[in-house]
């Protein structure tokens, strides 16, 4: 990238970067038109601005006494996270192998492949929506929304790191005389482990993020608990929950650290 | 120190002239173009034989239709009173247990310690669940080490694989085949990837513990001179055919024309 | 884990030192309880667990075939609707994440009272679902797009501020080290030195970010927050499963196209 040419007399001219110049009008355009079409205007923003701190105010100091409901509902937000997270690690082991096209025939990992992508086409909330038409409100609806999203992570990268592994640790392993499983135990599973454990606990943290949400919509846990106090207009009660939520997920988080380092 | 027992958990070598007999061996990869061609020879039950050639020759073919990592379309290969090229599955993973091999980017299972390699040298013996959970016998164990002294790696026993330099690796990888109480040692370049002074101790570790063995090795390498220095016998190949065999001394200006062809490369 | 041996004693060898298997062992009890605990607490109905796969045919034969006419008349709009509030929402996050990103980044703050509340700043904009976001911004501001933005802006700034942040850390530090030398202002060494050097990364965060958004604004009409959520809701409460089944495949081609364009681009700035 030239950034600007030399003459013989020595002087320096720096040449315009039209390409950004170009870029920043455009955005400017654009926001300009977004104005127009989402209807703004400085008389909304400063009511909405007015709403906010009277919003604020109301949900300043946070409401704990209902704790027990608070407890109830993470509790479940909980262990629909960690169950979807195991079903969701159960199918996607052999998925994976099957999506794997250096270990598999084409027409197979057609079909596992196309599985997968189904499963991460749609946002957990509506897969949330239509299981719970399908099954009823509640944790089951839960349960089944992120195993589906769980799949379509976990499945996807442990096949692609499957296809990653190096053949010829494998086959030296083969050289030995070793069985078929052994061959998969020592030249295989090193070599994808240390990828996997590290999806599981991306994919336990993304679960527990959801798993608060999907009760919005009706699949049991804490959102359904938050979006009630919402309609009641207990702001108070709202961020007591969203504050729970926030520290749920920092102990996660920790506990994510924790594994890593134990199974390094 | 203990030292290694040579068949230690194997079968009684059965009555063969040679230990390692090699008939019409063809493989052709896509058909009507052989890689090998009517390849026949016979390794005695000592000595060092190098394998020379260009690339491209079927050396590597060749060293690896023995131990069947490559499956060969024609040609017999008998070893130990078996067939090899018609053994499949239980049978034919028995029988690789008493070949060892080494090969030119070492092989070794990265992520794993230097012990768990030369370990896994044991796999063909042992199951899956105690292959899983690493359950191997105190006497293996053992074993291990003093392969580990003998190669000069013992201080490295807890270290990961992949934390090692190109030498100490083909230790590991030499330790792991010794490990199998091979009946013979197969070895696909395995000084390639080193550096001078790191494959002639390489090639003295491999020749010395073969001799104390008492078994037979064979290796591929593309140096000719560390070639004519550690071997007692000369194969040299081009084309897929064997078209010099004789020892060291015997290798002139001629049969390297013939195996290599073009002069300029000659010094 | 090696014990040393006399020559007339065998040497052994473990994988684990035995601390390390306690906290594996325990660590193995931990999860394994978690999972029997929540299998035997959660409250699922048996019933309607072994009825789920006929009511999900169920459900799929009543959106089949699709009503394609619903989407001229309301699908379109919503969808070009959507797609605004991803880009508006990821060009504010955007906006607001790098000054945090900065702040975050252990080598352009050394202080770290401001490493400790920009840390804070983007979990919080992490851990709050952008539904959630959506809600708080419907309340305030009223139904529309405008929640919508600024519910996916300020869900992202935890994404893009800590993404940004560990570009910054990861920048060459001898590059910076020699500007440092020439006796260059901070804003001169951000601007020369750190600067081209995270500006791949940070267009693929960008990239990245505003594929995601376009998922997310999907639903934030649910809340009442504008986009293709609103026709989705309309339909779901209506029972028109056909016109569902429209909206998810309107989304499907969208989500598609956008994965089409984005690779592209990428193929060509990265």
């Amino acid at each position: 990238m030239r950034t600007g040419t030399f003459s013989t007399s020595g002087t320096y001219t720096p040449q315009r970067n039209w390409y950004a110049l170009v870029g920043w009008l455009s955005l400017l355009v654009y926001l300009a038109y977004i104005t127009s079409l989402f209807d703004l205007d400085f008389d909304r923003f400063i009511s909405g601005l007015d709403n906010g701190s009277k919003f604020l105010g109301r949900m300043f100091p946070p409401n704990f006494t209902r704790y027990e409901l608070l407890m109830e509902g993470l509790f479940e937000s909980l262990q629909i996270g960690v169950i979807a997270t195991f079903l969701g690690v159960l199918i996607s082991l052999p998925m994976g192998f099957l999506a794997a096209r250096n270990l598999m025939p084409p027409w197979v990992t057609w079909c596992a492949r196309g599985v997968i992508v189904l499963c991460r086409s749609f946002h957990p909330v509506i897969v949330a929506i239509l299981f719970v038409k399908a099954v009823g409100f509640g944790a089951l609806a839960g349960v089944m929304a992120l195993t589906v999203a769980s799949v379509g992570f976990i499945a996807k990268l442990f096949a692609e790191s499957i296809e990653e592994i190096s053949l010829k640790q494998i086959e030296a392993v083969r050289a030995t005389g070793a069985s078929f499983p052994n061959v998969i135990l020592i030249g295989v599973f090193p070599q994808v482990m240390g990828r996997f454990t590290g999806f599981i606990s991306y994919q336990l943290d993304s679960n527990l993020r959801n798993s608060t949400m999907v009760g919005l919509v009706g699949a049991g846990g804490i959102g359904g608990t938050l979006f009630a106090a919402f309609q009641r207009f207990d702001y108070d009660f709202v961020s007591a929950i969203l504050i729970s939520i926030i520290a749920v997920i920092l102990a996660g988080e920790g506990v994510n650290n924790i594994m890593r380092r134990i199974y390094r | 120190m203990t030292e290694p027992s040579k068949y230690q958990g194997s079968e009684i070598q059965s009555v063969t002239d040679h230990s390692l007999d090699i008939r019409n061996l063809t493989k052709e990869y896509t058909r009507g173009v052989p890689v090998l061609q009517s390849v026949s020879v016979s390794i005695e039950a000592n000595g060092i034989t190098a394998i020379i050639g260009p690339s491209g020759t079927g050396k590597s073919t060749l060293i690896r239709c023995i131990n069947r990592l490559i499956d060969p379309t024609e040609g017999d290969i008998l070893f130990r009173g078996k067939n090899l090229a018609k053994l499949y599955g239980r049978e034919l993973r028995f029988a690789r247990r008493h070949i060892g091999m080494v090969f030119q980017e070492y092989n070794l299972v990265e992520r794993l310690s230097v012990m768990e390699n030369v370990l896994s040298g044991r796999l063909g013996y042992v199951s899956a669940w105690r292959a899983w959970m690493r359950k191997f016998s105190a006497g293996d164990i053992e074993r291990a080490f003093s392969i580990l002294e003998q190669v000069g790696m013992a201080d490295f026993a807890n270290q990961r694989a992949d934390a090692l330099s190109g030498g100490q690796r083909q230790r590991v990888s030499i330790a792991r085949a010794l490990m199998q109480s091979p009946a013979l040692l197969l070895a696909d370049e395995p000084t390639s990837s080193l550096d001078p002074r790191t494959s002639v101790e390489i090639l003295e570790l491999m020749t010395n513990q073969a001799k104390n063995l008492e078994i037979p090795v064979m290796i591929n390498i593309h140096d000719v001179s560390l070639a004519q220095r550690f071997a007692d016998r000369v194969l040299g190949m081009a084309n897929g055919k064997i078209v010099f065999d004789g020892s060291p001394s015997e290798l002139n200006e001629e049969h390297l024309k013939t195996i290599y062809g073009g002069q300029g490369w000659m010094s | 884990m090696i014990i040393p041996g006399s020559s007339l004693e065998e040497r052994q060898w473990t994988r684990f030192t035995p601390l390390e298997r306690i906290f594996r062992y325990a660590f193995y009890v931990v999860i394994c309880s978690a999972i029997v605990v929540s299998l035997r607490t959660i409250e699922v109905i048996p019933e309607f667990l072994f009825d789920a796969p006929a009511q999900m045919v169920d459900m799929l034969d009543r959106m089949w075939p699709p009503d394609a006419s619903y989407y001229p008349e309301t699908i379109h709009d919503a969808l070009v609707e959507t797609i605004h509030i991803a880009t508006v929402g990821t060009i504010l996050a955007v906006v607001l994440a790098i000054p945090i990103g900065v702040m975050v980044a252990e080598n352009v703050t050394p202080y770290k009272p401001l490493n400790w509340l920009a840390r804070f700043l983007l979990v919080s904009s992490r851990s709050i679902n952008s539904l959630v976001w959506a809600l708080l911004f419907v309340a305030v501001f009223g139904p529309g797009p405008l929640a919508g933005s600024l519910a996916i802006a300020f869900r992202s700034i935890g994404f893009v501020g800590k993404l940004f942040g560990e570009a910054l850390e990861e920048a060459n530090h001898s590059t910076i080290e020699a500007l440092q030398a020439t006796g260059a202002s901070k804003f001169s060494i951000m601007y020369m030195g750190y600067w081209p050097q995270v500006l791949p990364t940070f267009w693929s965060i960008l990239l990245f970010r505003w594929d995601i958004n376009i998922r997310e604004s999907a639903v934030l009409g649910l809340v009442g927050a504008g986009g293709i959520g609103v026709a989705l809701s309309t339909a779901l409460e209506l029972f028109y499963w056909d016109r569902v089944c429209m909206v998810l495949i309107s989304m499907l081609v969208v989500v598609a196209a956008v994965e089409l364009v984005v690779t592209q681009i990428r193929k060509r700035i990265i």
